[in-house]
């Protein structure tokens, strides 16, 4: 069943002048169908103003659609009076952890989410607890998120979302603001929330790297899904995405510069393990 | 020289009891028309140290020269300092506030009380130089897209015709593409202006391929400077302190140990492809 499914979905930004004249339609999401599987990790890419963020927020309804439908886990997100089912069952972490820190201890800021659904006090440490566990956090669980690390700031906003028990998490460039280390540790947190837990992953990023163990990527331009298909499909066509103002992981992109010095590797090497591979295969065979 | 460094020391909070030792014993020296990448952890001193080289902050102890004087010399004209030396802020978009792009340009020369064909012409000038469209200098720089907002916000500070710029993390949330034309501008203004950058990246693989030199900084402290070829053979060191080395390092080093004969000082894409076609050719 799939966690999340949208079907011709459209969403248009109205520009208006300081009286509050229409002076311009921007159509943000045309026409988009697509679906995540539960317990998929999927990637967003896409250029910036291609739709891809308009998009995200339809997956819990911040934004519903115009025309067309989105389903989270089968809940037309059109309907008002379930907003806050879809919301718990997908949650969003946005680009900035600044503002999305508003308490003054850690596991109070965690805790934030299950409070205001009412959860009982007891339950809610119990998901605190293990939300801060679940994306290494939990010796700083009695600190200042102000004293923390961009990352760290991100995980703990990943481990606040998490304890709302979602079935799906939608982040929305989560790693622009860090370090690359900071990096690593939100990634890797994502990841294992994926594989450990279950978890449905969207991902928007505009770092290629994040998107290689994906298992599906759909790629946004002008509004419209032009491309999807599994991480190595999708970084096969180097020209393509270049066009699209993206860019393939760097080992990816030297496989294509010897292939253009007509030195022809294996196709779709995607990490530097396959690069050296296929090298070392092409080193034996000539 | 244009810039010069001499045992710069920055500590705040000394009155609270935790005192932060920001800067410790800086010395660089800083050559007209050079391109610096700044590199280092989230807390390492990068932003600090780039605040005082325009007197945002003043050292605790030790001197900044610029041309060779002293800018903590007494009677030092501090705001004429702050039009040679622009400073870009991460996110400089967020501080866009005027109704039209010209005029947002125009607002760093105005305040320097030029006259108004001065401003405009300047403003002008700028825009062309970070290549920014003629049709949309009327518009609202609301209404841009994100790397053209982040072009307006460049063009605000060479509109006040500095001769160092600093940018501190100028591709921060652009496409991959839009990082580029960041990149190509940045460097086009070094060299066709010559003007000299220090640029604050988290990406060695920018850096490597554009910057001639690196300074790493480490809790506050110079790490390493030097080229970038020269900084990157230290990548068990850079990672020891949260950094690493552009992904083609790794690839020639780890083919190295393998017994094939590449360069494993490549740190660019190009060289990396040209030193392994060269090893499967023989």
């Amino acid at each position: 069943m799939e966690i999340v499914r949208t079907k011709d979905v459209v969403y248009e930004y109205i520009r208006r002048d300081d009286e509050g004249e229409v002076t311009g339609v921007v159509t943000a999401v045309d026409h988009v169908s697509l679906e995540v599987e539960q317990g998929d990790f999927v990637a967003i890419l896409g250029h910036n103003g291609s739709g891809k963020s308009t998009l995200a927020k339809h997956f819990n309804a911040i934004l519903v659609p115009e025309e067309g439908t989105v389903w989270v886990d089968g809940i037309d997100t059109a309907q008002d009076e379930r907003v806050w089912k879809v919301r718990q069952t997908a949650g969003m972490v946005f680009q900035n952890p600044d503002n999305q820190i508003i308490g003054q201890v850690v596991e109070e800021d965690v805790g934030f989410g299950p409070e205001n659904m009412g959860v009982p006090t007891e339950e809610i440490w119990k998901r605190v607890n293990e939300s801060l566990k679940a994306v290494g956090m939990y010796e700083y669980r009695k600190h200042s998120p102000n004293k923390l690390s961009g990352g760290q700031k991100q995980r703990v906003s990943i481990a606040g979302v998490l304890a709302m028990r979602p079935k799906c998490i939608v982040l929305d460039e989560p790693t622009a603001m860090l370090d690359p280390n900071g990096r690593k540790e939100v990634l890797a947190a994502v990841k294992e929330l994926n594989k450990s837990e279950k978890v449905s992953v969207i991902l928007i990023t505009h770092y290629m790297e994040e998107v290689v163990d994906a298992d599906k990527v759909f790629v946004m331009d002008a509004g419209k899904v032009v491309m999807s298909g599994t991480p190595r499909e999708i970084f096969s066509q180097v020209e393509r995405l270049k066009e699209l103002r993206l860019d393939v992981p760097q080992a990816t992109l030297l496989a294509y510069e010897l292939k253009k010095k007509g030195i022809r590797l294996k196709d779709g090497i995607l990490t530097q393990e396959e690069l050296i591979e296929a090298v070392e295969k092409y080193g034996n065979n000539s | 020289m244009a810039i010069i460094l001499d045992h710069v020391n920055y500590i705040y909070g000394a009155d609270t009891g935790t005192p932060v030792h920001a800067l410790k014993d800086v010395c660089l020296s800083i050559p007209d028309g050079q391109f610096i990448g700044i590199i280092g952890h989230t807390g390492s001193g990068k932003s600090t140290l780039m605040q005082h080289l325009n007197g945002l902050v003043k050292a605790s102890s030790g001197a900044i020269y610029y041309d060779g004087e002293n800018i903590y010399d007494k009677g030092y004209n501090l705001k004429k300092l702050r039009t040679k030396v622009g400073l870009v802020f991460q996110y400089p978009e967020h501080q866009l506030f005027e109704e039209t792009v010209i005029k947002d340009v125009a607002f760093g020369p105005k305040n320097l009380k030029l006259d108004k064909k001065e401003c405009e012409l300047r403003a002008y000038d700028a825009l062309k130089k970070v290549g920014f469209p003629d049709e949309l200098i009327y518009a609202s720089p609301f209404d841009l897209s994100g790397g053209q907002k982040r072009r307006v916000a460049i063009a605000g500070v060479l509109a006040m015709n500095p001769q160092v710029l600093i940018l501190d993390e100028p591709t921060a949330g652009l496409d991959p593409q839009g990082q580029k034309e960041i990149l190509n501008l940045i460097k086009k203004l070094r060299d066709e202006s010559g003007l000299t950058i220090l640029l604050v990246s988290h990406s060695m693989e920018d850096v490597a391929e554009y910057v001639d030199r690196i300074v790493v900084m480490n809790k506050g402290e110079v790490f390493l400077d030097n080229t970038p070829k020269e900084v990157f053979k230290h990548y068990k060191e850079l990672e020891e302190i949260g950094l690493a080395a552009p992904q083609v390092t790794y690839i020639m080093h780890e083919l190295a140990a393998k017994g094939y004969d590449v360069d494993v000082n490549a740190t660019t894409i190009a060289e990396a492809a040209d030193s392994i076609a060269a090893m499967l050719r023989q």
